[in-house]
């Protein structure tokens, strides 16, 4: 079996995998990281995506092995020295999550998002920009008041 | 999903020997076309040939009055270049209508075209730009290249190298998303250079992408949405399933067209 090697949460790891193995797999069954979903395994719901050199990927649709020496980033990897990400923070103070299912990949996408999209995004681009993520319970206005607010908390903690 | 083997070149020439000499091989490009349909077991190829790692299939540049994209280049890549913006954004608002941002960070213009899904974007683009096609064996124009449901003229052992699309601002591409899965239910590319008019449809045939001459014809006296009034297909050959009926599919046609012409006369 081939060794394929990544730096995942800023920690570097190796592992001998099949080569069928898919990034998600390799997160949840071999790293225990199990932040990161699987909703839908169809490249539909948005529930696996974690970021690879920054750039948000559904790691449900993506082999272990073509991350090879990228640096990977899941839900695990935001929090600092205990402290919550402001995207984080954002989707708990405005409650943008029921099941919290699908937050992990919302969270991951959002974080995105600003990197794309900056830190004053309007409502209509939040919506567009979620094209790709799926949430079964909250109906998704909090989840867009959450990603607002946590944008413009993203550039406040960036200067402080 | 079924075992198989990859290999990971890194020029183009590695690459077309190794697809000469694996049997069962498929190349990969951004996978998300081709990693869903092996988790289905619809494909089970018993090697990858990942092309990701090849620089010279990455990257958008003018060469003459053409613009010419490598087949790896990220959706994302085309739909935010600089180039294509300022010289086609009708071409630029394809890839950007493709899916959602996760998709389009990995899902490439070569995979697409090869895949030639019949709800799939940018073969409209390439039928209604008059593109070329190029692999590592010869240059395929697209009115040669798109041939049925999922069929292209590759050879097993071709690769595309890159795309030229003939430069023009007077082109634009609409698009009836299909509300849940984001493909077309109708995309209509409508574009003008010089005195050629082309119309391309994808979403609505029974057999994939097509140009519409009845319109081209029209749209060749006065480049203008009113050139279409009155004008429809038949919805005869036309695709029909629980999304919506050949009828519904003909009419968005035509409505798709003239909301085309409009934005491509805009830019123009
Ligand atoms: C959720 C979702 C939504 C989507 N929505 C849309 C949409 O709205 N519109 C749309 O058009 N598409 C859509 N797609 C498809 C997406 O654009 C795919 O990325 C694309 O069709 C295939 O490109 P790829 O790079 O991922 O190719 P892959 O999946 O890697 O490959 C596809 C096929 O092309 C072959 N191939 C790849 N590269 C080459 C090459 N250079 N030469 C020869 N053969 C090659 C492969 O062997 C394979 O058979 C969607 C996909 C998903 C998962
Ligand atoms: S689990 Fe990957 S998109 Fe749903
Ligand atoms: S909170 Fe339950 S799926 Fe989104």
């Amino acid at each position: 079996m081939p060794t394929v090697s990544m730096t995942v949460n800023g920690k570097p790891v190796s592992a001998e995998v099949e080569p069928r193995t898919l990034l998600v797999q390799f997160l949840r069954e071999h790293l225990r990281l199990t932040g990161t979903h699987v909703g839908c395994d169809t490249s539909q719901c948005g529930a696996c995506v974690v970021h690879v050199d920054g750039v948000a990927m559904k790691s449900c649709t993506t082999f272990a092995w073509q991350v090879e020496g990228c640096h990977v980033t899941t839900i695990e990897g935001l929090a600092k020295d205990g402290k919550l990400h402001p995207m984080q923070e954002a989707f708990r103070e405005h409650h943008g999550l029921q099941c919290g299912f699908c937050t992990p990949g919302m969270i991951m996408a959002a974080v995105e998002m600003v990197y794309r999209k900056g830190h004053d995004l309007d409502e209509k681009t939040i919506r567009e920009e979620l094209d790709g993520n799926l949430c079964r319970c909250t109906g998704y206005h909090n989840i867009v008041k959450a990603i607002h607010a946590g944008a413009r908390a993203m550039r406040d903690s960036a200067g402080a | 999903m079924y075992a198989f083997d990859f290999h990971r070149p890194t020029t183009l020439r590695q690459a077309v020997s190794l697809l000469a000499k694996s049997e069962d091989a498929k190349l990969l490009a951004g996978g998300h076309s081709l990693i869903p349909v092996m988790k289905l077991r619809l494909a089970s190829p018993r090697t990858l040939i990942d092309l990701s790692q090849i620089q010279e299939l990455t990257g958008v540049e003018l060469k003459g009055r053409s613009l010419v994209i490598g087949a790896m280049t990220r959706h994302r890549d085309v739909a935010n270049s600089p180039i294509v913006q300022e010289a086609m954004p009708g071409l630029a608002a394809v890839p950007a209508s493709i899916g959602d941002p996760h998709v389009r960070n990995r899902g490439t213009i070569g995979g697409s075209i090869a895949n030639n899904d019949p709800n799939a974007d940018y073969p409209a683009a390439c039928l209604g730009l008059g593109a070329t096609i190029i692999t590592n064996k010869r240059k395929i124009p697209a009115d040669e290249f798109f041939t049925g449901l999922f069929e292209t003229a590759l050879e097993p052992d071709e690769i595309i190298t890159k795309v030229s699309f003939p430069i023009t601002r007077k082109c634009a591409y609409e698009k009836f998303k299909h509300p849940a899965s984001g493909f077309a239910l109708v995309g209509v590319f409508v574009a003008k250079r010089g005195s050629e008019v082309r119309v391309a449809v994808t979403g609505a045939g029974a057999s994939g992408v097509f140009r519409v001459p009845s319109f081209e014809e029209a749209l060749k006296k006065r480049f203008a949405p009113k050139s279409l009034e009155g004008l429809s297909i038949s919805p005869e050959g036309l695709a029909s399933d629980i999304h919506a009926s050949a009828e519904y599919r003909a009419h968005l046609v035509g409505v798709m067209a003239r909301r085309a012409t409009a934005k491509a006369v805009a830019y123009g």
